[in-house]
């Protein structure tokens, strides 16, 4: 243990801040990276991006409390999020190509209202209480103190998610479409692909990263019907950090994000909801385009 | 009582005789409207609702119907006209009518801070940006406890009468109260009509249509869209301090993001763009919203339903589509 200290605080506490804004940012990578991948292949912002999170969490939530398996909590959240966003896609956003860009993003809000509504008819306006699941409690020692094993698991599992993502898009047949349709969709279908099949695996794969990022977030904080609406604002402003429709910007956004909530609260707990948005109006100013964002994106 | 921008759309003829007609006194029309209103109203403090929402509509509809800008933080400037007028009031014991110049100027101030940094970006960004500073707005508001009460909201203003320079108007009788709160919404009405004749109207016009366009055409894009953003943040200041007085309460609620929403959905159900369906908008949803809580707790349930069906199909909104009706039947 060192005696250092950096304006005031020891540095092992400064290092534990840290830590646990990189298990927050984790939180906001997962959903920064479903909106940002259904952005730069659509062109679609999914307004009701917040309460695929928010479903999400509440599918999770709920089967635990049948089956008492966190793990099967895990896979079946997001499956179910991601079934239900291919079904919204298919039926709801599908008609939209073609028509302006403001459509898509009017009806996914409009969605948002039925979605979170739906859930209080189903489980109540209060919530319900979730902790980590007993085979995640407790601390163990980084090192620099004890840090709680859930907010540890967190970090890994999403690196892990993310190091999947970005091998699948990288690595394989599927990705190189994805990678394609992103840059030009009508040259992807001259090729023969149907590029709305791809979409449609998109919508329902940036679905499911939301609500995989709801149950990872259950533990932390209990879950709500109103939890997604923050969660909406903060992953816009994960995308603007980070440059729109990009996937590493998203990730290197979302820790830093994660990072300045987690460094106010220690310093400032009043104004850790407004220091995000300070952060995005400083990158507004100087970088408007975003941290990793492409140069044209906006021009 | 029409405006000319659906004619833009493809699919639309030409604006025929009455139209056009229509269209030369649609200030007037509007009013003619507005001044029978209570009678047609279910109730009247409904009216006076439907008014100050129509305003925050027309104000949203500026920037949203006319400019092309998708703005999720309307309800910043809503809040901001509400508590400004309220703290005017409540603090400082202001006169109505000075309240409601303060709570104007508080949201004009809001809106060229918050503009500054959204017209920075473009498109669906904008959307984005604008929903997140509000959001910032929203809890530097939730956090001046001192000022604005926090989380229990800004109470006890309390404006039973107004003295103007030999007549007092007896706010208490709600007849009297619409017709006060039509004065200041008439004249909105009015410069808002003045200001789409203008050519600033016109040039706002290009840049929803073809934004490098009329930046070839020489026209200061950036400038303009701020300044049409100040301008909408302004008059849905008005009718938030108007609001301030007729609930004599601002719950913190304004400034949530669901407010902001509110004026998105009433633009869109009205018909956006059109210089009459802000006031038809918020008149739908208010009543929507007033039947269906008289059903059922779960209205929300069936508004984000019905916003659905009007995006798939009814995209130009309830004013947009009986225009386009009647300019097809060659009115």
């Amino acid at each position: 243990m060192s005696d250092l200290t950096i304006g005031g605080f020891p540095l092992d506490l400064l290092g534990l801040q840290l830590v646990t804004g990189v298990a927050l940012g984790a939180i906001y990578v997962l959903v920064g990276i479903g909106l940002s991948l259904i952005f730069g292949l659509m062109n679609v912002v999914n307004f009701a991006h917040g309460a695929f999170f928010m479903v999400g969490a509440y599918v999770g939530v709920f089967l635990y409390g049948y089956t008492g398996s966190f793990w099967l909590s895990l896979v079946a959240a997001p499956l179910a999020m991601g079934l239900l966003g291919l079904a919204v896609e298919r039926v709801l956003v599908r008609p939209l190509y073609g028509r302006g860009i403001d459509d898509p993003l009017l009806l996914t809000f409009g969605l948002s209202y039925v979605m979170v509504e739906g859930v209080r008819i189903a489980f109540g306006l209060t919530g319900l209480p979730f902790g980590a699941p007993p085979e995640l409690r407790g601390a163990v020692d980084i090192g620099i103190g004890y840090f709680p094993l859930y907010r540890l698991f967190l970090i890994a599992f999403s690196m892990a998610v993310v190091g999947a993502l970005w091998l699948f898009i990288e690595r394989t047949a599927f990705g190189l479409v994805i990678r394609a349709g992103a840059r030009d969709p009508q040259i992807v279908q001259v090729l023969g692909i149907e590029i709305s099949k791809v979409w449609l695996a998109i919508f329902g794969l940036g679905c499911a990263l939301a609500g995989l990022a709801g149950i990872l977030a259950a533990p932390l904080q209990g879950v709500t019907p109103e939890m997604g609406i923050p969660v909406l604002a903060e992953a816009f402003v994960v995308t603007v950090v980070g440059g729109m429709g990009s996937l590493a910007g998203a990730v290197l956004a979302g820790l830093i994000v994660g990072i300045v909530v987690a460094m106010t609260s220690l310093v400032a707990p009043d104004m850790t909801k407004m220091a995000i948005f300070a952060l995005m109006a400083l990158v507004l100013l100087v970088r408007p385009r975003g941290l990793l964002g492409r140069a044209g994106a906006l021009g | 009582m029409t405006e000319g921008a659906p004619a833009a759309r493809p699919g639309s003829g030409r604006t025929g005789r009455w139209l056009a007609r229509a269209s030369r006194h649609r200030v007037a029309l509007t009013l003619a409207f507005l001044l029978v209103f209570p009678w047609i109203a279910p109730y009247q403090a409904l009216a006076v609702n439907i008014l100050v929402l129509g305003l925050y509509a027309l104000g949203f509809n500026l920037l949203f119907g006319y400019t092309g800008l998708l703005s999720f933080g309307h309800a910043a400037f809503l809040g901001g006209g509400a508590y400004g007028c309220g703290i005017a009031i409540v603090h400082y014991g202001l006169h109505p009518g000075l309240a409601l110049a303060a709570g104007t100027l508080l949201a004009t101030l809001i809106a060229a801070a918050m503009g500054v940094l959204a017209i920075r970006t473009r498109g669906i960004y904008f959307a984005m940006t604008t929903l997140a500073l509000s959001m910032c707005v929203y809890y530097a508001f939730y956090r001046a406890e001192a000022f604005t009460g926090g989380e229990n909201g800004l109470r006890g203003i309390n404006v039973p009468s107004v003295a103007l320079p030999g007549v007092r108007l007896n706010l208490l009788d709600p007849t009297v109260k619409y017709y006060a709160v039509l004065a200041v919404v008439g004249l909105a009405i009015w410069l808002f009509s003045r200001l789409l004749s203008s050519p600033f109207g016109a040039a706002l016009e290009a840049i929803r249509e073809n934004e490098h366009r009329a930046q070839a055409c020489g026209y200061d894009v950036a400038r303009m869209k701020l300044a049409a953003f100040v301008i909408s943040g302004a008059l849905c200041g008005l009718a938030g301090a108007l609001q301030a007085i007729h609930l004599s309460i601002v719950p913190i609620e304004i400034m949530h993001y669901s407010t902001s929403g509110q004026a998105v959905m009433m633009a869109l159900l009205g018909g956006m763009g059109t210089f009459f369906g802000p006031f038809v908008g918020a008149a739908t949803f208010s009543l929507l919203q007033d039947g269906l809580a008289t059903l059922t707790s779960h209205w929300q349930l069936f508004v984000g339903a019905i916003f659905i069906a009007f995006v798939l199909f009814l995209p130009l909104g309830i004013w947009g589509e009986v225009l386009a009706r009647l300019r097809r039947a060659g009115w």
